[in-house]
């Protein structure tokens, strides 16, 4: 039998896929966890971040720093679009409207007519060219067992978890300053801090540009080792963010690290399970039904992180008491 | 402890609705709002007192907070216009309102549950550079501005009997503990004008008595307070001047001891019938005849039938 799938999953601790998923739920978490505001569409802004990469990068040829410059400049255009007609408005309309963007973002960029710009279904190949291009790392093969990764795979790891740990920094200097202070107080009750002075609407449109900016970012880290793919950016992505932020914990600052960790180890090794089960007839499933069976699983999972630890496992328990 | 002095005249000329103020702070002309075809708020003039405290009390559903949601910006009127301290404040949106030191709370009590009480208070502060994005990632910047909110805030909790609960949860405060901290929250923003809804409400009599001496304190401390209240003991002891709101209108306008005794008040009140027995059946038809015919009918029949009993 064949037991390296599990030293595969082990391989999710560090993977590019775990670090743009923690980054995204981090952007999330400033924006649901600690602004309260409603953003189902944080797959949208990944995929506006990551086609500003892309794009820049593979039509336009534009150098690494401008590129990304293009990929956060683009998130936040599309935080102030989503922003402007709803953040007036009661919560339910931003979710409504997020989760109604993301997908046209992803329509948008699949229909034939922008197929020269975006590469339709296909999407974008090679936008690693110019982060590649400045790898100090020697050319070789580095790592252990089934866990071997070359200069380029190595390269993003560390730069992406440096990116990722910085990040998480700053939300959390932001969080313990002031303006966190106003932010939670959004999410509590508006309408006081609103009659305390503070500009309410301002300070929304300002999460939603720093998690959007986070998801842009994310966005990058997830392409540079494979491709860009318009399907990877849909309602589901999201769901899986939401999984993840509410499994670490929505109003930790390490809760979306340690949230996309656990969350990318326990799909690969139940991958990993189900495939010995469909080979071995263990289980009465084919292998088609496998990959529907691991969503069940993250289904089931989100369930039961509600009903027993709603306030994720990096969370303090009387705030899921206080607010529940 | 202030000295007792004879009271200052507040008004220009007669005592009534819509009267001109010696020194008003706000001035509000014309303001109605309707929701849908119902007039909720509709006040042809109203003035109130700089450095007094004024009650606006009136009949549940009267229009009292309405007013106090349109004056702050927390909704539109149909139209109206009002000046706040020589400011134009129509249209102005609630945070500018409240950066004018105009400053509400609110009926229904917003403790800002997740918060500490500590952090409820500091939120209430103003130029506190760390509220910026840029200036928040330093902290170096805005640390001495944070102690010096905290030291405030920790003399208002003190004040109200809260600094034992500062770093609690604001969650974990009874409804009357709320409503101090909501009260005390508003203070920290050093505002002129402080417009209390019901800030009685669900306060036990024991409090009741310090929350009187801390609006009575604002005074002292040269601030005005508008308050709207049900409880006609309160406003009797602590205010200065009483404003009467029925069905949005202003009826009567006056001095404590004097206008509750208005007839118009105690028709806002108690309706045209306040003299009727609604114990007995003949009084409960004169009600019923003015609200509803078909009521009326019964009530007519039931009489009737009484008497046929007595005849037997
Ligand atoms: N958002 C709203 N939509 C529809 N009608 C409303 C709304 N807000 C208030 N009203 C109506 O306006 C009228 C005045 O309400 P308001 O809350 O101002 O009364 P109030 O004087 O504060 O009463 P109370 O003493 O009970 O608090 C009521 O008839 C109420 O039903
Ligand atoms: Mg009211």
């Amino acid at each position: 039998m064949d037991f390296s799938f599990i030293w595969l999953a082990f391989g999710q601790i560090i993977s590019p896929q775990t670090i743009a998923y923690a980054l995204a739920a981090l952007g999330l978490t400033v924006c649901f966890g600690f602004t309260g505001l409603v953003n189902f569409g944080q797959a949208g802004f990944m995929a506006v971040g990551g086609y500003g990469f892309a794009i820049t990068t593979v039509k336009f040829g534009w150098p690494l720093w401008a590129s990304v410059l293009a990929a956060i400049v683009g998130a936040i255009i599309f935080a102030f679009i989503l922003g402007i007609p709803t953040l007036r408005l009661r919560a339910d309309y931003l979710s409504i409207v997020t989760i109604a963007a993301a997908e046209i973002v992803r329509y948008t960029v699949k229909t034939p007519q922008f197929v020269p710009v975006t590469g339709g279904t296909d999407g974008i190949n090679g936008s690693s060219s110019t982060f590649d291009a400045i790898n100090p790392i020697p050319v070789g093969h580095y790592g252990v067992g089934v866990l071997m990764y070359n200069q380029d795979d190595l390269w993003i790891i560390i730069v992406g978890w440096v990116l990722t740990l910085l990040c998480a920094l700053l939300v959390s200097r932001l969080m313990r300053s002031p303006w966190g202070r106003i932010v939670k107080g959004i999410r509590e009750d508006e309408d006081a801090v609103r009659a305390l002075g503070k500009n309410v609407y301002w300070y929304k449109m300002q999460a939603l540009m720093i998690g959007g900016t986070l998801a842009a970012i994310a966005a990058i880290i997830n392409i540079i080792p494979t491709s860009l793919q318009p399907d990877n950016y849909g309602t589901q992505t999201t769901f899986f963010l939401f999984t993840i932020m509410l499994l670490g914990g929505a109003t930790t600052i390490m809760g979306p690290i340690v949230g996309s960790i656990i969350f990318w180890i326990v799909l690969s090794l139940s991958d990993g399970l189900l495939s010995l089960a469909v080979t071995y007839h263990w289980l009465p499933i084919t292998s088609v039904q496998q990959g529907p069976i691991r969503f069940v699983i993250v289904g089931v999972a989100l369930i039961l992180i509600v009903v027993f630890r709603p306030q994720g496992i990096l969370g303090k328990k009387s705030e899921a008491y206080f607010s529940a | 402890m202030p000295k007792e002095t004879t009271k200052p005249v507040l008004q220009i000329g007669e005592p009534g609705p819509g009267v001109a103020k010696v020194d008003p702070i706000l001035v509000a002309d014309n303001v109605t709002r309707t929701f849908g075809g119902m007039t909720a708020v509709d006040v042809q003039h109203v003035e109130i007192p700089r450095g007094a405290i004024t009650a606006l009390i009136g009949p549940n559903g009267a229009g009292k907070t309405t007013f106090f949601n349109l004056l702050t910006g927390f909704d539109r009127p149909d139209s109206g216009a009002w000046v706040f301290d020589g400011q134009d404040l129509a249209g102005v949106p609630a945070y500018k309102v409240a950066r004018k030191g105009m400053v509400r709370t609110f009926q229904l009590t917003k403790a800002l549950g997740l918060l500490s009480v500590l952090e409820n208070m500091r939120l209430g502060a103003t130029k506190q550079s760390g509220e910026h994005f840029f200036g928040a990632l330093f902290k170096s910047t805005w640390k001495k501005r944070e102690a010096d909110i905290t030291d405030q805030a920790m003399e208002l909790l003190a004040r109200f009997k809260l600094d034992t609960k500062a770093n609690d949860y604001a969650a974990s405060l009874s409804g009357g503990q709320r409503k101090l901290l909501e009260m005390a929250r508003a203070l920290m923003t050093k505002p002129e004008l402080v417009m209390l809804d019901e800030p009685m409400a669900g306060v036990n009599p024991a409090l009741t008595q310090s929350l009187l001496g801390h609006i009575l304190n604002l005074k002292t401390e040269g601030m005005t307070v508008l308050f709207v209240e049900h409880d006609m003991h309160m406003v009797r002891t602590i205010a200065d001047w009483v404003i009467v709101m029925a069905e949005g209108n202003i009826v009567a306008e006056g001095y404590p001891d004097t206008v509750m005794n208005d007839p118009a008040v105690i028709d806002a009140y108690l309706g045209a019938h306040h003299d009727t027995d609604l114990g007995s059946l003949t009084g409960q038809l004169e009600v019923a005849q003015d609200i509803d015919p078909h009521l009326a009918h019964e009530i007519e029949e039931e009489i009737e039938e009484e008497a046929h009993h007595d005849g037997k």
